[in-house]
């Protein structure tokens, strides 16, 4: 099964733990086992629409997969996946 | 919880949103938690990636940047506990952008800058659900 690493601010919901094996054939799918085991990232992942939030970057094995076929992208049993934030803000 | 700020940090944090003013700065809080208290141990000052002409209100830290600053800090034996970044003109208060855009469980240390002095400092947290910030205890010393 593949793995996902949690990045820091995102390890208050899965106990502390850094990295986390997931089940499914593509992003997607081990982004779903992953909010199935941990329902309190899910909110944190996606927004009201379902979709990934903007600040949410998934790597896969270093690529970022929106330049691969987003959460289409099929993975095995070997990848390594990694949430990694953007950050972002302002005064208005 | 409470983000405690030595002195020292919390003069370098100043140097750096200062030097970026009329700008928006920003950069990484690095330290420890232990019970209810957080403890700034070294900061991390960062480019503001802002990719459009919109720096003096909008803020980002990349992710090649993220996974650098996270890095960093366990080769420190630490970790990131908070970003900070400052409000040019504008009061330390986190905005809605700054919620839609927020990190569960990071500090966020806003200073307000202004032409010729620095204003007031605060830090925040979001809510459990996403739907608001709560002020935290700052202690700068």
């Amino acid at each position: 099964m593949a793995n996902i690493r949690i990045p820091t601010p995102l390890r208050t919901f899965t106990n502390g733990d850094t990295d986390i094996t997931v089940k499914g054939n593509t992003v997607g799918e081990a982004l779903l086992d992953l909010t199935s085991q941990y329902v309190e990232l899910k909110q944190h992942l996606y927004n009201e629409d379902g979709k990934l939030r903007a600040f949410v970057n998934i790597f896969l094995d270093g690529d970022d997969v929106r330049h691969l076929n987003g959460e289409n992208t099929a993975i095995n049993a070997e990848s390594s996946l990694r949430i990694v934030p953007s950050v972002a803000g302002g005064f208005i | 919880m409470a983000l405690n700020l030595p002195e020292n940090l919390y003069n370098q944090v100043i140097v750096h949103l200062t030097s970026a003013y009329p700008h928006e700065g920003a950069g990484f809080l690095v330290g420890k938690e232990l019970d209810d208290q957080r403890s700034v141990c070294m900061i991390l000052a960062l480019d503001n990636e802002w990719e459009t002409n919109e720096t003096h209100k909008r803020y980002k830290i990349m992710p090649n940047a993220f996974l650098e600053a996270e890095n960093t800090a366990e080769k420190h034996g630490l970790g990131l506990i908070g970003v900070f970044h400052s409000h040019p003109d504008h009061p330390a208060r986190p905005s809605e952008y700054d919620r839609r855009f927020a990190l569960p469980w990071f500090s966020y240390l806003i200073i307000s800058i202004y032409k010729n002095r620095v204003g007031h400092a605060t830090s925040w947290l979001l809510s459990d659900n996403r739907d608001h910030f709560i002020e935290e205890l700052l202690n700068i010393e």
